[in-house]
């Protein structure tokens, strides 16, 4: 799908990501350099209150950036936003969803605005609510 | 309560270089196999001078130096109370390996919801290069659960 001619409420992109696992969050942890505990240490998750570890927010959102860089060349992207607005368990698998909003003019440059969603396959939760802006050529 | 005082404090600007080996490791963690962002010869193809910080990766940066949640001692929160609750990217320019990245950051808003049952920190950071140029901003806001 061609976000220079999409209609408004066209889904132009989705990417399904690797279930959420232990490995991935400690890969994440090691990798982002977020290293707070809740999301790999179960003892401290519990002490914390939480049944267990879950995932960080910014790993769902690096998904929904991979989808964004495949619909067009990161060069494009002017603005990147997320809510994150459930918290996203263990073996959650995670849907990314990009619809076409709107075309825009910013400051002379032609523009899309896109809505990003972020579901948890299993549940149906909405994990991530998000927009982003992307320069047509 | 958060002290409301905070509104408007600035930290000190902290400097990361951004390294090759860890955008490798970055594209594993997220399942990236958009060459791109792990082999440099694709990457320079596309027209980047080397491997591309990934759209969210100037968080991660941000985040790389000794303490990156000291200051949830100065506000005199729980590490395990905090959440993320919104992440905003601005972006201006490029950021690829090699550059070397000045995040300056001040709190811009702390409110709360629910009778104070949740409060909110907003920070906002600006990015600029080795060069002084201004790369990108970003907007994070940060939940704490009271209740």
């Amino acid at each position: 799908m061609d976000i220079a001619s999409a209609a408004t409420g066209t889904e132009i992109g989705s990417l399904t990501a690797d279930p959420v696992t232990r490995h991935m969050l400690a890969l994440y942890c090691g990798a982002s350099g977020d290293h707070n505990p809740i999301h790999v240490d179960i003892d401290f998750a519990k002490a914390a209150g939480m049944p267990d570890v879950f995932a960080h927010g910014m790993l769902s959102m690096a998904f929904l950036g991979r989808l964004l860089t495949q619909l067009a060349p990161q060069t494009s992207l002017r603005s990147f936003g997320a809510r994150f607005t459930s918290i996203t368990p263990i073996g959650a698998e995670i849907v990314c969803t990009a619809k076409f909003v709107e075309r825009f003019e910013d400051a002379g440059e032609k523009c899309a605005r896109l809505e990003l969603i972020a579901m948890d396959k299993n549940s149906n939760d909405i994990k991530l609510a998000g927009e982003a802006v992307v320069a047509l050529r | 309560m958060i002290d409301r005082s905070f509104i408007g404090h600035e930290f000190a600007p902290v400097t990361a270089e951004l390294e090759k080996g860890r955008l490798r490791f970055f594209a594993k963690a997220t399942g990236n196999a958009d060459p791109v962002y792990s082999d440099e010869a694709a990457a320079k193809a596309a027209g980047y001078p080397s491997l591309p910080a990934p759209p969210t990766f100037l968080f991660c940066m941000e985040m790389d130096r000794d303490d990156p949640m000291d200051f949830l001692d100065m506000l005199k929160i729980d590490l395990g109370r905090v959440l993320h609750g919104e992440q905003i990217f601005t972006y201006r320019a490029p950021v690829c390996a090699g550059d070397s990245i000045s995040f300056r950051s001040r709190i811009t808003d702390i409110y709360d919801k629910k009778n104070g049952a949740l409060e909110f920190i907003v920070m906002d950071t600006e990015c600029r290069n080795q060069d002084g140029v201004h790369v990108a901003d970003m907007r994070r806001s940060i939940v704490v659960r009271n209740g």
